[in-house]
């Protein structure tokens, strides 16, 4: 099991002496975890790791999962797609089979801790045990939440306004609520197999397997083949800026086999890249974690030419492996990149193309950026920094409306 | 002079804050301003101040976000240059500080003809931070001790000590001049490293000069 010693190297013994020393006025707090599934998944992952951890700083953390059957997450898969902006809200029946679920949960489940920490919108009904209880309770939403169905994050809000805090991802995010929003930006585990360092020997040879040629400079976009990643873009991007520098692109993106709107764009990105030898299309499976980190590992610049984003932590994964990463400026990327000095920042094919010309031409330069990149990242975006924040937001409650606060 | 050694020693205090969200965001200058005179002043330190510890190893510039937003998204060059050029280490409050920021605003907004728009999603949203203040384990007695702890301490630290102390009273001094001063009778030290204007260094940077400073006053006591 990792421990929190295995983070100093990164991090710097200053970084951990301090989460100690702030853990130590929290030591023996019970803090529960509650979401919707134990495995797969971004929050998943990250409390995999992140319980333990606090366990070792002295908290007493637990992590629950709530239950519910295929229809329940049928609805939940709707206000997820809701909140991102779908459409489509729900029928009367639907919030029914939610509410049933929550009540059922709400007698199945134990809420004895000093603060319980409720995950996304799947158990945000079970505030309903907080008025009993008196104890603290805190909403993370991890969700893009920009631009949410009216209808259905109404129906969210009632309920979210129970809470003592909730937590967003990203300024884009926050929302008018009655309740404190805390931000708290999502983070990568240096320690993973998508982030951890891997030998030249284990990188070429997983090139050698994927086909990979590395006699060029490599162009990379790691992202699922979806029109909000604009793949079509990357690729016009890509073939005008090699007009003056000669480089290989590979897009490389999960499989779509699902999807049958990432089908077609998948086509669609086929034919804008027509026969060129020098753009490569790449699918792999969802657990190509090492491949990935291998691919982020060998390329000369990366791109993530969103037209829409969340946090975007493929971003965070390139900036931590030292590289220049060209960026669309939506979502939580200008969280991440500060142009010109983490990162370019660009709005259209003809910046990338443009940004993308100035890097291959100027490899000092895309250096420096990548320098600055795995510094911020390092500061900024790593698990330890998403535990001290943690702490903090729990800190705050024992302090509501304070703005300094003396430990 | 010699050195002196001390019965209360000076403790080393971190910091760290939680970004909260105001709500507010504004998509052009004019909405801007408005809001920057509304928002708690917790959100002008948090924005003003949030950039030197979280881009800690970057050249010393942009100096504050506004600064940034205003050249960089709005493309308003002239006023981000005004603003990034507003010399935040005169400022003992944040009252005044933010009093400096609108007023180039509002100046700016009287001889303009229309407004810029920042592009959607790039709107500048106001934040806020409760920060915490705790001490850490590193304790000095002597210059010597002091020394040695400021080569260890975090940036969190030294940054409690030099940006934060300011806004404090005794308003505008950097807690190591004042127990320099007060506690060892450093007064020639305790000047030249108030002298310093952190907000032209990085935090490292500032660490070394700080300590190549008492480096220097050890080295003369000791004949060096």
């Amino acid at each position: 099991m990792v421990k929190l010693s295995d983070y100093e190297p990164i991090v710097g013994p200053q970084v951990m002496e301090e989460l100690k020393l702030l853990s130590k006025n929290l030591a023996g707090k019970k803090v529960i975890h509650v979401n919707s599934t134990s495995v797969g998944g971004g929050v998943a992952e990250i409390l995999d790791r992140m319980v333990p951890l606090m366990n070792e700083l002295g908290l007493e953390t637990r992590w629950e999962v709530i239950k519910g059957g295929e229809a329940f997450y049928a609805v939940t898969k709707k206000i997820h797609n809701a909140l991102h902006g779908a459409p489509q809200g729900l029928e009367e029946s639907e919030y029914e089979i939610f509410l049933d679920v929550q009540e059922e949960n709400l007698k199945a489940m134990r809420f004895d801790g000093d603060v319980i920490f409720i995950h996304d919108p799947q158990p945000v009904g079970l505030v309903k045990a907080r008025k009993s209880l008196g104890n603290r309770w805190i909403w993370r939403c991890h969700v893009d939440v920009s631009s949410p169905h009216p209808g259905v994050w109404n129906f969210l809000k009632a309920y979210v306004e129970q809470y003592d805090k909730s937590v967003f991802s990203a300024p884009l995010f926050s929302q008018k609520l009655s309740i404190p929003q805390a931000l708290i930006c999502p983070s990568i585990d240096p320690l993973s197999e998508k982030n951890r360092e891997m030998s030249g020997e284990e990188i070429d040879g997983i090139m050698s397997r994927l086909k990979i040629p590395l006699d060029k400079p490599l162009v990379t976009q790691v992202s699922r083949f979806d029109r909000l990643k604009d793949p079509v873009g990357v690729i016009r991007a890509f073939k005008q800026a090699r007009k003056y520098r000669e480089a290989r692109l590979l897009l490389v993106g999960g499989t779509a086999d699902d999807d049958p709107e990432g089908a077609q764009v998948l086509l669609e990105t086929r034919q804008a890249a027509g026969n060129d030898p020098d753009v490569l299309i790449l699918s792999l499976p969802p657990t190509s974690h090492l491949e990935i980190n291998a691919i982020q590992r060998v390329s000369t610049v990366i791109l993530q030419k969103s037209l829409k984003e969340g946090f975007g932590l493929t971003i965070t994964e390139a900036l931590w492996k030292g590289k220049p990463v060209i960026a669309g400026a939506v979502g939580g990327i200008p969280l991440q990149i500060a142009h010109k000095y983490s990162g370019i920042l660009t709005h259209s094919v003809e910046g990338t193309a443009y940004w993308l010309k100035q890097l291959l031409q100027d490899p000092s330069y895309a250096t420096k950026l990548g320098e600055n990149g795995r510094e911020h990242v390092r500061q900024n975006f790593l698990l330890t920094r998403h535990i001290r924040d943690y702490l903090l937001l729990f800190l705050s409650l024992d302090y509501p409306g304070q703005s300094a606060v003396a430990l | 002079m010699p050195l002196n050694r001390v019965q209360e020693p000076f403790v080393f205090k971190s910091q760290m804050s939680l970004v909260e969200m105001t709500g507010r965001r504004a998509g052009d200058l004019a909405e801007f301003g408005l809001h920057l005179k509304e928002v708690p002043e917790a959100s002008v330190y948090y924005h003003t101040h949030h950039f030197l510890q979280q881009h800690q190893f970057l050249v010393p510039e942009p100096p504050n976000d506004f600064a940034y937003w205003v050249a960089s998204v709005l493309q308003e060059e002239e006023l981000g240059e005004r603003l990034a050029a507003i010399d935040t280490v005169q400022f003992h409050t944040l009252g005044e500080l933010r009093g400096a920021i609108t007023a180039a605003i509002d100046r700016h907004l009287e001889k303009q003809k229309t407004l810029r728009k920042a592009p959607p999603g790039e709107e500048f949203y106001f934040m806020k931070c409760i920060l915490f203040t705790f001490p850490t384990t590193y304790v000095a007695y002597d210059l010597k001790e002091f020394l040695g702890c400021l080569e260890r301490v975090s940036v969190g630290c030294l940054y409690n000590h030099i940006f934060e102390a300011r806004l404090r009273p005794p308003l505008g001094m950097n807690d190591f001049s004042y127990w320099l001063r007060k506690s060892l009778d450093e007064e020639d030290l305790a000047k030249r490293i108030e002298s310093l204007d952190p907000y032209t260094h990085t935090m490292d940077g500032l660490r070394k000069g700080i300590i190549r400073l008492i480096a220097r006053r050890l080295g003369e006591e000791s004949g060096g």
